[in-house]
């Protein structure tokens, strides 16, 4: 269930006082929410220790599933349900086969990885997005701190974030 | 952090920051249509009409509107569709391979060199489809669907079925890729409608955001998303017209059987795909003063890839008449003869032109810095493409092994009718695309102001 907890959000203006500000925070052993940033930052999920995505796995396996199936209709099209032949070729004219097994497999990877990309990120056409400052999506990089989560205190946390080069530091409750 | 040499030219002048181009690009979204828009969007809907006629009657008389004769029996149709596909290759080589090859001055173009693709394939899938007269009946025979033959499927032997494959997965996969890129600036355009207080705007661009929230985690898979998308989409690109090319070189028509056409192909569309991008980006840089974005080192960069890909193409026209010479095969001869000298050596001249000497006054850098020399260049280009595949097409086709049915082909109302039908619904596809959507994708070139912006290269200095 949501349910509405306390953020203490910290503002920052360029992307490289963002990421020594991260290894700063992190260091102090205090736990991010998250940051979000209007682009990608490069070197950003080291710094939060975020483990590499594993979406080109799953991009390789919906392609060979693509593979498969590419094979699996056209075998059972033109080899077992009805052979003809054409031009004189093989009732399997695996060379053939070739365009439209590529074809078939790039298709079923894309669509594969992005729907997989869009569950697990939770993007949808209803979604709503979680905002701590409408700003993020414009020039501001946002850095949000879950303040039940962390043993230090407003006050604590917000002094090392000013001194990490937050240029606003803000209070905010949100559902989530 | 990405380090840039100094000695590289900026790629965002006019010392823009971050909200700058949010702003530059979002007021395009968000203001009202200008009097040009609605001239241009008139244009096009009056060329969407008339064509929507030629259309009509094709699919209520049948193709015998058109002029095609027993002997020509693949004309304006098919190069018209290639010519569409053709243009439709920039858009994703420009976001996929330059990607991989880490060119930073796509970020600016590949917006709207996507939308034309996706736009142009939409308009090359209109040949096929009309053609085939029943067109409400085509999924029979173009997919692999169960009929009331037994099933008697669909010929996987044949190029023209690969085609269908390829031109649709090209079509989903581009779109995609598209709109996986399209998503953050959605994002952009909905919180400053939420800023303003424009309810209508917050609520159509919040679903076509996604809910997206730029959140570092998102980010990450973001782009690994793009990058496998890139790796899936540059051998698909090349698949595509590929493809196309094996239309006709596995077939036994001299000048149309050879092996050299899918690299030649590919080339050639790379080729007409970047003539078009520049045709439409230096208007859309001129109208909506994008010129800080759109920079002369993009056009620039676009004309070189240009005279590569026509020096390209011009050998691949010299290899094929040395290959019919050497060849020995007096069919094959004849073709390539009958090409240059026969009654269509017109066209051939203008493809020459147009394809080959013309893109060679690249090599001048006056010429291929001057935005007027570009514009008048690109259109001499896509026009040239145009008479290529003609050439290819019906000057094989027109001379058949018996000189007893040896013709021309004369083009009908309906022939160009559809024709201007496909252009009407390219531009009117654009002009909804440049007013509704971001025209430069704001979250990329946002990600490099600062190491190629023109205020951090002066501070370096």
């Amino acid at each position: 269930m949501k349910e509405e907890k306390n953020f203490l959000v910290g503002v920052y203006e360029d992307d490289s006082v963002l990421l020594k500000a991260i290894s700063i925070i992190r260091d102090k052993g205090i736990n991010i929410h998250e940051v979000y940033s209007p682009f990608p930052v490069h070197g950003i999920e080291d710094r939060l220790g975020y483990k590499r995505s594993r979406l080109s796995i799953a991009a390789f396996g919906f392609g060979f599933l693509g593979t498969c199936l590419a094979l699996t209709m056209m075998i059972g099209m033109m080899t077992i349900d009805w052979p003809m032949i054409i031009g004189g070729k093989d009732f399997l004219p695996f060379p053939a086969f070739i365009p439209v097994i590529f074809e078939m497999t790039v298709l079923f990877s894309a669509f594969g990885m992005v729907g997989t990309f869009f569950v697990i990120s939770n993007l949808k056409p209803w979604g709503v997005p979680i905002q701590f400052d409408l700003r993020s999506t414009d020039d501001k990089h946002v850095l949000a701190i879950e303040l039940k989560k962390n043993v230090l205190g407003l006050n604590d946390i917000s002094k090392i974030l000013k001194k990490s080069g937050a240029s606003e530091i803000n209070k905010k409750s949100i559902k989530i | 952090m990405h380090v840039e040499s100094n000695l590289r030219k900026p790629l965002i002048t006019g010392g823009k920051n971050l909200h700058d181009v949010s702003n530059d690009i979002c007021r395009r979204v968000e203001e009202k249509p200008s009097l040009s828009w609605y001239a241009a969007m008139a244009v096009s809907l009056i060329a969407l009409a008339i064509g929507g006629y030629a259309v009509f009657r094709t699919l209520w008389d049948g193709i015998g509107m058109w002029g095609l004769n027993k002997t020509v029996g693949w004309a304006w149709d098919i190069t018209n569709f290639v010519w569409w596909v053709g243009i439709g290759h920039a858009g994703t080589l420009i976001s996929a391979i330059l990607l991989l090859f880490r060119q930073r001055w796509r970020m600016s173009i590949n917006r709207a060199a996507e939308a034309m693709t996706i736009f142009a394939v939409i308009c090359a899938a209109q040949f096929p489809l009309i053609h085939m007269g029943r067109l409400w009946l085509g999924a029979f025979w173009a997919l692999p669907l169960p009929n009331t033959y037994g099933s008697l499927w669909v010929n996987f032997s044949s190029p023209l079925l690969w085609d269908v494959f390829a031109i649709s997965t090209y079509f989903a996969v581009s779109l995609v890729f598209w709109y996986i890129g399209l998503i953050p600036d959605f994002a952009t355009i909905r919180d400053r409608a939420i800023v303003a207080g424009r309810k209508l705007s917050a609520f159509i661009y919040g679903i076509l955001s996604f809910g997206w929230d730029g959140a570092a985690k998102t980010w990450s898979r973001y782009e690994t998303v793009a990058l496998v998308l890139a790796g899936l989409a540059t051998p698909l690109v090349l698949s595509v017209h590929t493809i196309v090319s094996m239309d006709f070189a596995t077939s036994v028509i001299p000048g149309w059987h050879t092996t050299i056409f899918p690299p030649y192909f590919v080339a050639g569309a790379i080729f007409s795909g970047f003539a078009m991008v520049l045709t439409l980006l230096i208007i859309t840089r001129k109208v909506y003063k994008l010129e800080d974005y759109i920079t002369i080192q993009h056009l620039e960069m676009m004309n070189i890839v240009i005279i590569v890909t026509g020096s390209i193409v011009g050998i691949a026209y010299i290899t094929e008449l040395f290959m019919a010479w050497y060849s020995g095969v007096e069919y094959e001869q004849y073709a390539f003869y009958n090409r240059v000298t026969g009654p269509y050596w017109w066209a051939y001249f203008s493809m020459m032109t147009c394809n080959v000497i013309a893109p060679q006054l690249f090599w001048f850098k006056k010429i291929r810095t001057n935005i007027a020399a570009t514009f008048i260049i690109s259109i001499i280009v896509n026009i040239g493409m145009w008479f290529e595949r003609f050439v290819i097409i019906v000057t094989s086709l027109h001379r058949d092994y018996l000189p007893s049915s040896w013709a021309m082909f004369y083009p009908t109302f309906y022939d160009v009718g559809i024709y201007l039908f496909t252009f009407g619904l390219f531009f009117t596809a654009y002009l909804l695309f440049s007013k509704f959507f971001p025209v430069i994708n704001m979250a990329e070139v946002k990600s490099i102001i600062k190491s190629t912006g023109e205020t951090s290269k002066s501070l370096k200095k």
